[in-house]
């Protein structure tokens, strides 16, 4: 029962959570300045009967908020309404190029996850060179910016080594995961650092924690110590961040994407941004928001099997 | 019989601020198979500390000199397997279940898991001594208090838990560091009960370790008094109780609230406690503090001394033995 009442308020803030922000998405890409009939009409000056025409078939002369209600309706359906720089379907523009950020996300999630809680791990459970070279490394890592980093790779890696081609997304499994390689690790480098940073923090202060005192004195081998007590205990604090850092994978991606030439979400919504192709901005918007709102549901998730301490909770409220 | 833990000169210095502060100067203990002994002092006596230095258990970068001796076998130099081994022996309960419990794990993970990683049980075994020591502690439904998490059972009943699983591993020796202190009153009473007969039956040696002389006296068949990191004065309990023979002991005795006298005010012990680092070299540590202190006692630092079938640490012991107060007969 309680799992049953725990998954229904998660899933009531999830859609509090969806709907604030389209409206907010909404209100903001409306509220920008600049109008959208010079999108429409490519800086011409258009005759007013062409005006209205277009006014009409947009929308644009309806109050505000019947807009947005409208809109959401039909995203609801997943109709975010037609481009207007290319007259296609804002749906079927997305699912054009959904699917390469996922791939690129899901990549630079992996290297998160693997070397930043690596890293983490080492720093955190050695102490003396490991741990003072990742804190190096990983203030490197927080200092670069994803564009420079990008520059950089591509200096060393396409243009001096030629281990990696410069731009595009490839063909084929192999030719993806050549193509998504520098990318990936542009996105990745800054979260790296800060997942690495709170893991070692995180380890550090469970090793210092009394129950692992009591572990140790019954005499239970290191190694069991640290996966039982310390790292164990420890995976909450990194759930939380790593979760944190991936769901903002998407929104980072548009630099990356823009650096490396690659034709995804990200790359579209700074394009389209700066067409005033207002629909599109708003159906990216929202897309972005979607994703980050379900990465944090299954952090949600992974607390509940993470902390006992959160079922019963669940059972009281 | 020889002892089962003999301590010599034990000193330890912890880092504070840059430098090595000493926290223990130089204890001296004895104690024998089944025998308990009560450690009492005020906070920042090193009562925990000695303990931990018997466990290995003190904090990162601490210096430990003397020696300490567990059935025979020097302790102090334990590495890896063979400190694993030693501390399989000496089984710790300590203050705090709430937070000395792994709160993600299960009861029964906590209280089997070290007799399965030391390969002298198997799971099965483990769970069916585990289910009999609740049972022991008098938990109800032992079986299934095993499934449940820490923060579902009481302080009280969680010191149970600690209890029995303190005595899984068929230990000779249990450190108590104030194991009723954080429980309420009621629970206190419960608890210290089925410690004291739980380590009866089994012929347990223990350290208790409190703040409270009277309940270490209840317990323990010798009571030893810690100040500023020394033992000022051991002696049996019913000795320590009646006929102290340590001004900081009468003082501690007299500062208790009684309930066959009505008394306007407490007797509290004038000052404050000395930290360990901040006694003085060449003085006895309490003279500050002292009723009785004379000019002998700012001079030189008392020695342990043995008197009256235990030791105490007064240079002027001679003139105020008897005279001291303890707990009326």
């Amino acid at each position: 029962m309680s799992m049953f009442r725990w998954a229904l308020t998660r899933l009531a803030r999830l859609v509090a959570a969806l709907l604030i922000s389209s409206f907010v998405i909404f209100s903001a890409a409306s509220l920008a300045p600049g109008s959208p009939l010079a999108a429409l009409s490519n800086g011409r000056t258009l005759p007013p009967e062409q005006q209205e025409q277009l006014r009409v078939r947009f929308h644009l002369d309806d109050p505000f908020l019947l807009r947005y209600v409208k809109w959401l309706w039909n995203a609801v359906q997943g109709d975010f309404g037609v481009s207007i720089a290319s007259r296609d379907d804002v749906s079927r523009l997305i699912s054009g190029r959904i699917w390469i950020t996922g791939q690129l996300v899901l990549y630079a999630s992996i290297l998160i996850l693997v070397i930043g809680i690596g890293l983490g791990l080492l720093a955190g459970l050695r102490r003396g060179a490991a741990d003072s070279s990742v804190l190096v490394a990983t203030a490197l890592f927080a200092a670069v910016p994803a564009f420079v980093a990008a520059t950089l790779l591509t200096i060393l890696f396409v243009t001096e080594l030629g281990w990696f081609p410069a731009l595009g997304e490839g063909k084929g499994f192999v030719g993806r995961i050549e193509h998504l390689t520098l990318p990936a690790i542009s996105l990745a480098m800054a979260s790296i650092a800060i997942v690495a940073r709170v893991t070692r923090a995180a380890v550090r202060e469970e090793f210092g924690r009394e129950h692992v005192q009591t572990a140790e004195s019954r005499g239970i081998p290191r190694r069991q110590l640290v996966r039982r007590h310390v790292v164990r205990n420890a995976a909450v604090p990194i759930t939380t961040v790593s979760g944190l850092t991936v769901a903002s994978l998407f929104a980072l991606s548009a630099i990356v994407e823009r650096a490396f030439s690659i034709n995804g979400l990200g790359s579209y919504l700074v394009r389209a941004a700066g067409t005033k192709d207002i629909a599109v901005v708003q159906g990216i918007s929202m897309v972005i928001v979607v994703a980050f709102v379900v990465v944090n549901l299954l952090v949600d998730v992974c607390y509940l099997v993470l902390d006992p301490r959160i079922r019963t909770a669940g059972d009281r409220r | 019989m020889s002892a089962l833990l003999e301590i010599d000169d034990l000193v330890v210095r912890l880092p504070v601020g840059g430098a090595l502060r000493p926290v223990l100067r130089g204890i001296d203990l004895r104690l024998d198979a089944g025998e308990a002994l009560g450690l009492v002092g005020e906070s920042g006596s090193g009562k925990s500390m000695t303990a931990r230095a018997i466990d290995r258990l003190l904090p990162r970068g601490a210096e430990t000199s003397g020696s300490i001796r567990f059935d025979g076998d020097e302790v102090t130099t334990l590495r890896g397997a063979d400190l694993r081994r030693f501390r399989r022996e000496v089984s710790m309960v300590f203050q705090d279940p709430r937070s000395h419990i792994n709160p993600v794990r299960r009861i029964g993970d906590f209280m089997t898991e070290a007799v399965i990683a030391h390969g002298t049980m198997s799971r099965r075994e483990a769970t069916a001594l585990a289910i009999e020591l609740l049972g022991a502690v008098r938990i109800t439904n032992p079986t299934e208090r095993l499934h449940r998490f820490p923060h579902e059972l009481s302080g009280g009943m969680l010191q149970r838990v600690m209890i029995a699983s303190a005595l899984m591993g068929s230990p000779r020796l249990l450190l108590a560091d104030e194991p009723t202190t954080a429980l309420d009153v009621t629970t206190q009473a419960e608890v210290m009960a089925i410690l004291d007969e739980l380590r009866r039956e089994r012929g347990l040696a223990m350290i208790f370790i409190t703040h409270d002389l009277e309940l270490a006296a209840a317990v323990c068949d010798r009571t030893a008094v810690m100040y500023a990191g020394q033992i000022v004065e051991i002696n049996t309990s019913r000795h320590i109780e009646h006929d102290p023979l340590h001004p900081y002991t009468s003082a501690l005795l007299r500062s208790r609230p009684r309930i066959d006298v009505t008394m306007t005010r407490l007797e509290a012990i004038p000052g404050q406690p000395l930290s360990s680092f901040e006694a003085p070299d060449g003085a006895c540590a309490f003279a500050g503090r002292c009723p009785h202190a004379a000019d002998a006692c700012v001079t030189a630092a008392p020695p342990l001394v043995d008197v009256d079938g235990g030791a105490t640490r007064c240079s002027r012991v001679d003139e105020l033995r008897g005279t001291l107060h303890g707990v009326d007969t």
